[in-house]
């Protein structure tokens, strides 16, 4: 069946007449294969991808380093407290504080409107915004995952003569590795979701169309739908992904 | 070789070790016995400074490791330690759990440590696990691999703590069997333990440690033969 043709029938009867599927395709056609609106869905998760990395990359990096020189600061021998260490690690409180402590629609409209108001590169803002958020959380999973291996590893390492950076790079990391896994992947999940966010500094992600869209057809029930089923989608692919890689991991302690 | 000036170490208020002088000479064995919370494994671990002392000086060799100038890595190397839960590295097999130190501290090329790896394991009849994990093994085989892995660095110093502690009985004389050959081999050797036995055959000195001072110390044979003090008198009662 051809669905323009459908429309085109359909749209020469009045409104009132309709019945309540004809009704609902009136409106999904509308919401997406009309004057091809479907591309901008795709434009849109393209958008979401490319932020979804890259905030990422900046929330991986940002949250190893902090962890790093927190774990490191509190794991100083006190009588030798290295002052350089002592102002990162003030600074990577702070950071985590307020990070955490304000709402991630604000923190993103603060960058957007405020520190970056003459910008026009909404959907970069928006991508730096959310990897410097998410850095703050990664940075907590992190530092758990640290501390929560037995201090009695690293002792070992230690007392081997081995040196800090390395105990840390070669016994305590990649066991801490597998432990964070789990809550990595749910900090992942929520920042792919949180970039619908950036929609509201005008950042051009899904949702971003969908209003577009709806702005003109006045009608929100599918572009809301089709934005939904799209997050959902991706985060279906991401979580079996995630689960397969940790069962590889669980295999590697049985050998 | 290991000289303690007035050590002492308060956890907060609590103070474990309280002015405690001590001279260990190379090629002692020294034994530490005491009822738990006396103070002795926080008085080894104070040894390579896995517990920084609160005041006092510990020299090793001639040089003074409490000293902040001191590389304390560099020292560690010339110290070996087996810990009570043998801490073992998990995400590694044997034979990189024993040659990871020394190939990383540049004491041994990686040839020359897996050929380390392969003699040492060969003495404690485990040179079949070299490949296998460590949750592979059983608690007495992975106390051996502990401390095969702490020689691999051919220290100067063993320091045990409660080395069988955590064992089953029935491995409880694999671990000691090595400990006695090492000790044989002229091994200078610190041993924190609960086995009454092995201080009296193998230790040639046997401190007793109580309220964070060394209480007694004597050679094996006075020590449990005349006690002097009543902290001791009671202590062996009560474990013998």
């Amino acid at each position: 069946m051809d669905v323009d043709k459908l429309y085109e029938s359909l749209a020469e009867i009045p409104v009132a007449e309709l019945s309540g599927w004809q009704d609902a395709f009136m409106k999904f056609y509308r919401a997406w294969f009309y004057e091809d609106r479907w591309k901008s869905y795709f434009e849109g998760l393209v958008t979401t991808i490319e932020v979804t990395v890259i905030a990422l990359a900046i929330g991986v990096v940002l949250g190893l380093l902090v962890a790093m020189i927190r774990t490191a600061h509190d794991q100083q021998r006190p009588e030798r407290r290295n002052f350089i260490l002592g102002v990162l690690n003030f600074i990577a409180r702070i950071y985590v504080t307020v990070i955490r402590g304000t709402p991630m629609l604000v923190q993103l409209m603060i960058m957007g409107f405020v520190i970056f108001a003459n910008s026009r590169e909404f959907t970069m803002i928006g991508a730096l915004s959310l990897g410097i958020n998410s850095g703050a959380y990664v940075a907590e999973i992190i530092r758990g995952g640290l501390m929560s291996l037995d201090v009695g590893q690293t002792e070992a390492g230690r007392s081997l003569g081995l040196g800090y950076i390395d105990t840390m790079r070669f016994i305590v990391i990649p066991q801490a590795f597998k432990a964070i896994l789990p809550a990595l992947g749910n900090e992942f999940i929520v920042l792919l979701k949180d970039t619908s966010l950036i929609s509201a500094i005008s950042g051009k992600e899904i949702l971003y169309f969908a209003k577009a869209i709806s702005s003109r057809t006045y009608e929100y029930m599918f572009p809301l739908y089709i934005t939904a089923l799209m997050y959902l989608i991706m985060v279906i692919i991401f979580s079996a992904l995630q689960s397969k890689l940790e069962r590889r991991l669980r295999q590697s302690d049985r050998r | 070789m290991i000289d303690v000036e007035h050590l002492s170490k308060a956890f907060g208020k609590n103070l474990v070790l309280d002015d405690i002088s001590e001279h260990i000479s190379q090629g002692e064995k020294v034994v530490i016995i005491g009822p738990s919370g006396s103070g002795k494994s926080t008085f080894l671990r104070c040894l390579n400074l896995l517990e920084t002392p609160t005041s006092g000086k510990i020299t090793f060799d001639g040089v003074e490791i409490t000293s902040p100038n001191t590389d304390i890595d560099k020292m560690r190397r010339q110290m070996g330690m087996v810990f009570q839960h043998f801490n073992l590295f998990p995400n590694m097999t044997i034979r990189r759990n024993i040659t990871l130190a020394p190939v990383r501290t540049k004491l041994m090329s990686k040839e020359e440590a897996d050929e380390t790896a392969t003699t040492l394991l060969k003495r404690v009849g485990l040179e079949d696990k070299a490949d296998a994990y460590p949750s592979q093994l059983s608690g007495g085989q992975k106390q051996r691999i502990a401390i095969v892995r702490a020689l691999a660095m051919k220290p100067k110093v063993m320091l045990f703590d409660e080395p069988t502690s955590a064992l089953d009985p029935e491995m409880v004389g694999e671990v000691l069997a090595v400990m006695k050959e090492l000790a044989d081999e002229g091994m200078t050797m610190v041993v924190v333990t609960h086995e009454m036995g092995f201080a009296r055959e193998v230790g040639t000195r046997v401190l007793f440690m109580a309220d964070g001072k060394i209480a007694e110390q004597n050679t094996p044979a006075e020590l449990f033969g005349n006690p002097q003090c009543e902290r001791l008198r009671t202590f062996l009662a009560k474990v013998l």
